[in-house]
């Protein structure tokens, strides 16, 4: 082998060096057509660029650090939510928004609606952690509030309320304790594909009061 | 005249539709308190990922600098120890694990695929900034920055060594588990890497017990075997392995001229240090030369065969997608095959899509696949008749060194090198 002189490369190095600059530009143009097409997408409004993603015309998968959310439209309560969380205690819990609530006496998120005998006993009760305060406002109205260190986000109250109710109690995934997993588990398991991204500086999906 | 009839026949049914609708939405109106009560407001806890995100980014760059700086430049066992214990603690049970560069290569490619999903920019950070330090200075990010190598490295008790053919070999797993987990992204069926990431489990102290079960072994294996997930089955390692083959920089074990005393050939738990190759004789170069050309002809053959066999598997991989086992279960509900329904063939009735328009996604998702497995099914073929060639290839080798590919950039061999310690006294010295 011939001796190598120090400013002529062999061949050797000339090919790695020639590589090495393909490489480099092969990751540039991965770099470079990702954020072009995140471009695109936000031009083309399907991502805004600062504020709530409300004039997408589906909940936005946006280049904006982004988290995970359910919407309560396609949610079917099925139950995954408290099992498939990769926390033992799952980041889904169920969330009240009162303007919807019609404050029922009887409330079929919060009593079962096959009781033994229709009743205000506390046997009654739907929810199996015992998550639901329920407290006297005036006659004939009850507030309704989750106690959010007690629920374990399985939806049975959930579904009550949509089958009987105004629907005012649904699933959401809490960012306080929410991971932010890269693949969701629970979106993985999710029946009815209700798992969404979105942006992570508005990310609930609250039913709005008189949602139509 | 009949017209405007139907006209107002059929506002009126709108009307009336359109109020049934309203009522479902609230059956009981919600009430105005006599008492002056006011509706609570609904608590919205906010994510701290948007503040994170970019501190993390920060962090990467950080580690990855110093991490170059103490694998090339300080040539310190200790703290490259240090930092990767740094690593372990922030990217690892800090920010718990997510989002971690081997996984951004699924959202990477999905943004390749899925018309509708863009990278965030962190994620785009996290994906290239590892692998253009790699280009540049060797696998100094699986050293000490990757939370699941710096899990590995810690519990590494006794390493015993890998024997040459058998580490080979199991590499097939990586570059399969890189393939499947490609594959799954670009069809939008799911994420692969993170659903089976080993150790996540443990950086966040909680998780499902397969998973647990899974990372635990490998743990226990670590204790032996050195990094097993980075050799055997780490998607990223596999990208890394070819580009750090070209990088410009690289670890030298001796920062001097190897005095051949052999002490480093021990240290290294990972087998990547090569030892000087001696002179072929002529019988062994001809030999070498006939396989080389047999091989040359057998790698189209290995392709071809891979193919084939990617595509008999299709319907299989397929499964992995929700939408193809919704179609397949909804098609079993119609004909009557099974009993009852589940709670997706349920949700899928409400919306009131019709059946055969999810067979006919299901089927453009399967055909998706029959293309991706044949790709797949070459890709591994290329890469086992790559492996077989690249033995079969002489290359000239005088003194010890890291295996550019394999080497981790640990920096264990430093320490066994009397030239090093030679140099550092002179240093201290001065």
């Amino acid at each position: 082998m011939a001796e190598k002189s120090p400013d002529r490369p062999d061949r050797r190095q000339f090919l790695a060096e020639t590589m090495r600059y393909a490489a480099l530009g092969v990751f540039g143009a991965i770099g470079g057509i990702t954020l072009a097409k995140r471009h695109r997408l936000v031009k083309e409004g399907l991502c805004t660029e600062d504020g709530p993603c409300s004039g997408c015309s589906q909940f936005v998968k946006c280049y904006r650090p982004q988290v995970w959310q359910i919407d309560p439209y396609k949610c079917t309560a099925c139950g995954n939510c408290a099992t498939h969380c990769v926390l033992e205690e799952s980041a889904v819990k169920c969330v009240q928004v009162y303007p919807i609530c019609g404050y029922c006496k009887i409330c079929f998120g919060f009593f079962e609606p096959n009781p033994y005998e229709i009743d205000e006993g506390a046997e009654n009760q739907l929810c199996p952690t015992g998550a639901i305060l329920r407290e006297f406002i005036e006659d004939p109205y009850y507030e309704y509030t989750i106690d959010e260190s007690l629920c374990i986000g399985c939806g049975k109250c959930v579904k009550g309320c949509n089958t009987f109710g105004n629907g005012s109690f649904f699933l959401q995934v809490r960012h306080d304790r929410c991971e932010n997993c890269n693949e969701c588990a629970i979106a993985a398991a999710c029946p009815s594909d209700a798992f969404v991204r979105v942006p992570a500086d508005n990310p609930y999906l609250l039913k709005k009061a008189g949602h139509s | 005249m009949i017209r405007f009839r139907y006209i107002v026949i059929g506002l009126a049914a709108v009307l009336i539709l359109g109020g049934l609708v309203r009522a479902a939405e609230s059956r009981f109106p919600p009430p105005e308190f006599e008492n002056g009560h006011e509706f609570p407001q609904t608590t919205t806890p906010q994510t701290r990922e948007g503040v994170f995100a970019y501190i993390d980014s920060i962090v990467l760059l950080g580690t990855l600098g110093l991490a170059t700086y103490l694998a090339l430049k300080k040539r310190r066992r200790k703290a490259i120890l240090g930092l990767t214990v740094f690593s372990l603690l922030y990217f690892g049970f800090y920010r718990e694990g997510c989002i971690c560069p081997i996984g951004a290569i699924q959202n990477v490619t999905m943004s390749f695929f899925d018309p509708l999903y863009a990278v965030p920019i962190v994620v785009i950070i996290f994906f290239l900034l590892p692998l253009i330090f790699t280009l540049f200075f060797g696998r100094t990010f699986c050293s000490s920055v990757c939370p699941l190598g710096a899990i590995q490295e810690i519990v590494l008790l006794k390493p015993i060594s890998v024997p040459r053919w058998l580490e080979s070999g199991l590499r097939l797993f990586a570059y399969l588990y890189l393939g499947l987990a490609i594959l799954f992204a670009a069809t939008g069926s799911a994420f692969l890497i993170c659903r089976y990431d080993p150790f996540v489990g443990f950086f966040r102290l909680s998780g499902n017990a397969n998973i647990l079960v899974f990372g635990a072994c490998f743990l226990i294996v670590g204790m032996f075997v050195g990094r097993p997930y980075c050799r055997f089955l780490c998607p990223l390692g596999v990208i890394f392995r070819q580009i750090s083959r070209i990088s410009k920089k690289r670890v030298t074990i001796t920062p001097d001229e190897c005095i051949k005393c052999r002490l480093c050939e021990e240290s290294c738990p990972y087998g990547a240090i090569q030892k000087p190759a001696e002179q072929w004789t002529k019988e062994q170069y001809k030999k070498s030369k006939i396989r080389i050309a047999f091989l040359l002809i057998l790698l189209p053959v290995l392709i071809f065969l891979g193919g084939m066999i990617g595509k008999s598997v299709k319907n299989t991989l397929a499964q992995m997608h929700p939408t193809v086992r919704l179609a397949e279960r909804v098609r079993m509900e119609e004909t009557g095959q099974v009993e009852g329904t589940t709670d997706a063939s349920d949700a899928f009735r409400t919306t009131g899509v019709e059946n055969v328009e999810l067979y006919e996604q299901a089927s453009n998702i399967r055909q998706s696949f029959g293309l991706g497995g044949i790709l797949l099914g070459a890709f591994l073929g290329f890469i086992i008749g790559m492996k077989l060639i690249l033995v079969s290839v002489w290359r000239e080798r005088k003194d010890y060194e890291a295996d550019r590919a394999s080497c981790f950039a640990c920096g264990r061999c430093f320490e066994y090198c009397p030239v090093e310690h030679k140099k550092r006294n002179e240093r201290k010295q001065q």
